[in-house]
């Protein structure tokens, strides 16, 4: 076997207030392709972040190829032969092909920059990874796979030694996935270490040599990609081992058939959109708690946007209340009585510069139009109810919301929509960094309203979250709903796992 | 202390303070109010009665930039609202007649309505740049306000009309209590109705004011509107002042003043909080500041030394990148969030 | 393996699309040329079109100091005033008996500095170029009534040689020196643009700010740059217009940043930056001339229509480059 050509010792990274990583070893073989796997949050791409300079460690060791080295940014790594491409094209679109392979150490001749030769060698290079294509065109004309081509002609002209691709894969179809292994093993057959992340766990089998699972910021483990079948991978991932898991399941489980009984409060029929989601059907009665699970980038959150208008969907219907309607903006859904809290709190829900009150009362006064103000009254009494309700700290309605810590601001969002009294209420990772109280608070909401009629959504990661809350369990896959279990007594986190890591079908 | 130091409103309080200070020491006289034919006069007067149609503008530029946007044909608008009520007046028989004096006003406001809405389509609608958008009707409205007055400049002499610019009511000027008028108008349209929230939080944060149902292409609109519909006011009150329309002079650079006045009161250029008050006084110190530099027998131009100096000095304490190299505090919340593993 | 999906453009009609907005242009053009050859006898006159280089070779090299500024995706308001000052600070100079070398050399080191400073406050302090360029607009125009409040003759020698020397063909059409100093502008300006790896950093950062970055192209030096060579810029028109009226006054110039702007805008330079030729400013430039000819030959229309149609343009050549833009999404 060969020496390594890079090795990362005992790496660790604190941020304010989280540990990303905790004495993380990585270690990458020339003429490999290894696969990053991990959850959000599991410290993949603070990994990434650390080996190519943008963060220092706090403590460990970089050795590339038999010398410390110490990045001081990914400048500095390209030039030693460590080159990402990322997930969105880091280019210009607006520069031609053979500009943005060279840009930034263009061929020069008597100092002027020399066009024929580049684009003569940007030929031969996209030559060595199959592509033919007019390297004088603008980039932006090329598709995002074209693109994704020419940032990896890019990183490979710099002398790469190691190549990370950072979820390379995430907008390509089937085909070009396919071309872009192809060239990642030409590329491994030429000796480049390749270091890939990706959430989606059929590519990882069809072409990664080797494993490493990062769970929390700390590694969980290296394989070789024989001895992991993909069940093992997704238990590594998420966690949780399976006894732990059944002893929760000792909780009633929660019954279904007399919620399935009555009209369906929606139904999604064939609802997708082109890229995003594949189309699927969902059924959502008043007071029932489905729960949708799935590895993050399996298109949950995808889902709850279609069905919150936040997207629109180019196939299928939806029927609300028996009533078919078209789900055409955010304003649409509102109107049905369907609320949605976003992952993003801070992009997509609060708005920081207004207060805790103004957050609370955003959606109810949308809704009423900006003539007929909420009276300062019932705002304040709305308010104090649910600040009180939900336990937000501090509780004073009237602090930036901003000020506010990741749990209270998850609780001001809900309050939000609660004031609105939505049928349908879409929670998308509201457990998702907030700390443990307030992560049992929600859950035990969730119980509540749903026991109060309210129909809910619910996004998380966590199996055991999802287990413990739905009465129907929707299970998500490469952009697929690939299953939906009645969350009875047979159903364990095992049967959920087993769905996710099922091989059926190239995914996409 | 320290709180008071925070308060939004002490850099700018502190500068007009400072800049009354340093008038009433070099000319004692100017904080002197008398009493003539029945009028207050005086320096502190005269300097609320200039500022006015600047206060007008700045108010309605507060809105657009409280959304994220800006309004560059304001100073057009001004030109073209002026020019219309002008000339309707230099067309009438009796150009005393309130009823004309009035139709004109109403001429003006409608087509700054149109002109407002104009700039509200370009950027609610199409969705160009506001900076852009709003480029379009600045150059191309002063040769509107020109066609207008066919290059002339049109003299007016209607007593009713006058008095918009330099009349006076309950011994004060009548400019006073116009701007008066129109803050508490837009203040009880914004505070009163839910309209203020909103905007602040379609300014603030437009992707999550579309998820919470706010449908901000109205919003945006109206912004707008209301920006053309007080340009045109200050555009009457400019013309009065002098019972003359200038097509090419009307409201020059009123836009770049108004801007100004508006970042000095503590709103924020990138959109969100909104601040009247802020607003109003940094109006009053633009105002101010050229009433002190003409004051001490410097050209008028040379104020903007001055003001280039203010602009700098204001933006650079209220810049988070000049704080955080140059205080040692802290970090601010905006570079904490940068630091969290993405 | 036979099939290579990655062959061939995806959508070949987007390659014309980006030279759309300067073929517009130049259609533009070459329609208002002809309407003044079918409408007035002496527009067909060579001398017609050196004229308008003539009037407004400053207004072409400050174009192209703010095409640059534009490109990548900024603004530089105080182009005029930039103008104005170093005119001023010329004629100042020279009234005192200063060597003509000398004062070329300071009067075109001041804006270039002012630039300099500008650049740095953008770019390090993360203000809005808008903002920080009006307040160098301010000081600009403080410094000039500061120098005087009138307007101030030049008599040097070398000045009004540059002013009345007429380089022409035997027939008798002829061009200013200002003319032949704004080509070599253009010339050098299209060069750095194509050629050099500033300019090409120049429209990656127009294109992607955060792209460009990544990619290790110096974003802070090349920032800086554009608005140093603005300044430049507006200096050498500074001169340009000094040589013109051989004076300089303080108000000069006033406004001269909107058609600045609106002849890079219809020149095809898209304002968001990434996008656009030296060769579609100069054409955005003739535009102007051109219009201004066309009103002045008319002699009924009056001069406000210059304005009025040159909004209308930047409307047109607005929507059109968004109208690209969507469909490019």
């Amino acid at each position: 076997m060969t020496h390594p050509v890079l090795t990362m010792t005992s790496i660790s990274k604190t941020f304010p207030g989280v540990r990303a990583l905790d004495g993380v070893q990585f270690r990458l073989f020339p003429g490999e392709i290894h696969a990053l796997m991990g959850e959000n949050g599991a410290g993949k791409s603070t990994l990434i972040k650390v080996l190519t300079g943008v963060y220092s460690p706090d403590e460990g060791a970089i050795d590339l190829a038999g010398t410390p080295v110490s990045f001081g940014g990914p400048m500095q790594a390209a030039a030693a032969g460590v080159s990402t491409v990322y997930q969105e094209v880091n280019l210009c679109a607006n520069l031609s092909v053979a500009e943005n392979i060279f840009i930034g150490r263009e061929p020069r001749r008597l100092g002027s920059i020399h066009w024929g030769e580049m684009r003569r060698r940007a030929r031969a290079l996209l030559a060595r990874l199959d592509l033919d294509i007019d390297v004088t065109a603008l980039l932006g004309t090329y598709s995002l796979a074209v693109q994704q081509m020419v940032a990896i002609a890019r990183a490979i002209d710099i002398k790469a030694r190691i190549l990370i691709l950072d979820e390379p894969t995430s907008s390509l179809d089937a085909r070009e996935v396919e071309q872009l292994f192809r060239i990642m093993r030409q590329l491994r057959d030429t000796g480049i270490a390749i270091l890939f992340v990706t959430h989606f766990l059929d590519q990882v089998y069809s072409v990664a040599d080797r494993i490493t699972v990062l769970r929390n910021g700390k590694l969980v483990g290296e394989y070789p990609i024989a001895e992991l079948p993909q069940l093992a991978l997704v238990e590594k991932m998420i966690g949780k081992e399976l006894d732990v898991l059944e002893r929760l399941e000792e909780q009633p489980k929660r019954d279904l058939a007399a919620l399935e009984a009555s009209t369906p409060f929606i139904q999604a029929d064939g609802v997708g959109r082109k890229g995003v989601v594949a189309p699927f059907s969902l059924t959502i009665h008043g007071g029932e708690v489905v729960g949708l699970a799935g590895l993050l980038g399996s298109g949950r959150t995808e889902v709850a946007r279609l069905l919150f208008g936040a997207d629109r969907a180019d196939s299928g219907r939806f029927v609300v209340n028996g009533a078919q309607t078209p789900m055409r903006n955010p304003v649409a859904a509102i109107g049905h009585d369907i609320a949605f809290c976003s992952e993003n709190r801070r992009t997509e829900g609060l708005v920081g510069d207004l207060t805790v009150r103004e957050n609370i009362i955003l959606a109810m006064q949308a809704a009423r139009g900006w003539l007929r103000p909420l009276p300062r009254r019932r705002q304040d009494e709305l308010v104090a109810k649910y600040v009180e309700a939900l336990s937000i700290r501090p509780s004073d309605p009237e602090i930036p919301v901003r000020n506010l810590s990741g749990g209270n601001q998850q609780k001001v969002l809900l309050a939000r929509w609660l004031i609105t009294e939505p049928r349908l209420l879409i929670l998308d990772e509201p457990t998702r960094g907030i700390d443990i109280g307030a992560k049992a608070e929600i859950q035990k909401l969730v119980v509540q309203l749903s026991d109060g009629g309210m129909a809910v959504l619910f996004i998380s990661a966590e199996l055991e979250e999802v287990l413990r809350l739905s009465h129907k369990i929707a299970v998500m896959r490469d952009r697929n709903l690939v299953s939906q279990l009645a969350n009875d007594d047979t159903v364990s986190a095992e049967h959920i796992m087993q769905a996710i890591a099922s091989a059926g079908g190239t995914g996409q | 202390m320290s709180a008071l130091k925070n308060h939004r409103l002490f850099w700018p309080v502190l500068v007009l303070v400072a800049l009354l200070t340093a008038n009433a020491i070099y000319r004692p006289s100017f904080l002197a109010v008398q009493m003539r034919d029945g009028h207050l006069y005086g320096s502190v007067i005269d300097i609320v009665r200039l500022s006015a149609p600047l206060i007008l503008v700045a108010l309605g530029m507060t809105l657009v930039i409280a959304t994220g946007g800006i309004d560059l044909s304001v100073g057009s608008i001004c030109a073209i609202s002026g020019a219309v009520a002008c000339f309707y007046i230099s067309q009438q028989p009796d150009q005393n007649s309130l009823a004309s004096v009035l139709t004109a006003l109403v001429l003006g406001l409608g087509l700054a309505l149109v002109l407002g809405a104009w700039n509200g389509v370009l950027v609610a609608i199409i969705g160009i740049q506001p900076i852009i958008a709003t480029l379009i009707l600045m150059v191309a409205g002063r040769g509107l306000a020109q066609l207008i007055t066919e290059g002339q400049i049109i003299t007016i002499n209607s007593s009713p009309y006058k008095t918009i610019g330099v009349g006076h009511l309950l011994t004060l000027p009548f400019a006073i209590f116009v701007a008066l008028a129109v803050t508490v108008l837009l203040a009880a349209l914004t505070r009163r109705t839910a309209l203020g929230m909103i905007i602040e939080s379609v300014g603030g944060n437009a992707e999550a004011s579309r998820l919470a149902g706010i449908r901000s292409r109205r919003i945006i609109f109206l912004a707008y509107v209301i920006s053309a519909v007080c340009a045109a006011i200050a555009g009457f009150m400019l013309t009065a002042n002098v019972s003359s329309a200038d097509g090419n002079s009307a409201g020059l650079w009123i836009e770049l003043d108004a801007i100004l006045a508006v970042v000095i009161g503590g709103t924020s250029l990138a959109g969100g909080r909104f601040f009247f008050s802020g607003t109003i006084l940094g109006a009053l110190i633009i105002q101010t500041l050229t009433t002190t530099v003409y004051a001490m027998d410097i050209s008028p131009q040379t104020s903007l030394l001055f003001k280039a100096v203010v602009v700098i000095a204001v933006c650079l304490i209220q810049a988070p990148a000049f704080r955080d190299k140059f205080t040692r505090r802290k970090p601010t919340a905006v570079s904490q969030k940068e630091q969290v593993p993405a | 393996m036979t099939t290579n999906i990655f062959t061939g453009r995806t959508w070949p009609r987007l390659l014309q699309q980006r030279h759309l907005p300067l073929l517009a242009t130049l259609a533009l053009l070459l329609v208002m040329y002809g309407v003044g050859v079918s409408q007035y006898r002496a527009f067909s006159n060579v001398q017609v079109i050196f004229n308008v280089f003539i009037d407004n070779g400053f207004l072409l090299v400050v174009a192209v100091g703010m095409t640059f500024v534009i490109l990548t995706g900024g603004i530089d308001l105080s182009v005029g005033s930039v103008v104005a000052m170093t005119a001023m600070v010329s004629a100042s100079l020279l009234q005192d008996g200063k060597p003509a070398p000398l004062v070329l050399l300071i009067a075109l080191l001041i804006g270039p500095a002012l630039g300099f400073v500008m650049g740095c406050v953008i770019h390090y302090f993360e203000i809005q170029p808008f903002i920080v360029t009006l307040a160098g607009m301010f000081f600009a125009r403080g410094m000039c009534t500061w120098i005087s409040e009138t307007s101030i003759p030049i008599t040097d020698p070398f000045w009004t040689a540059a002013a009345q020397e007429r380089i022409g063909d035997p027939r008798g059409n002829f061009v200013s020196v200002s003319v032949l100093i704004a080509f070599a502008v253009v010339a050098i300006a299209a060069y750095t643009l194509a050629y050099t790896p500033l300019g090409r950093n120049v429209y990656a950062i127009g294109g992607n700010p955060q792209s460009a970055l990544l990619m290790g192209l110096p974003v802070a030096r090349t920032r800086i740059a554009v608005y140093t060579i603005s300044g430049l810029c507006s200096a050498v028109g500074g001169i340009l217009l000094s040589f013109y009226t051989l004076s300089g006054a303080p108000l000069i110039a006033v406004g001269m940043e909107l058609d600045v702007i609106a002849a890079v805008v219809i020149g095809g330079t898209v304002l968001t930056g990434g996008s656009g030729y030296v060769f579609g400013t100069v054409l955005g430039v003739l535009v102007l001339g051109v219009i201004q000819t066309l009103i002045t030959f008319d002699g009924t229309l009056s001069s406000w229509w210059t304005k009025i149609v040159i909004g209308g343009l930047l409307f047109v050549f607005i929507l059109l480059q968004r109208l690209i833009g969507i469909r490019k999404k």
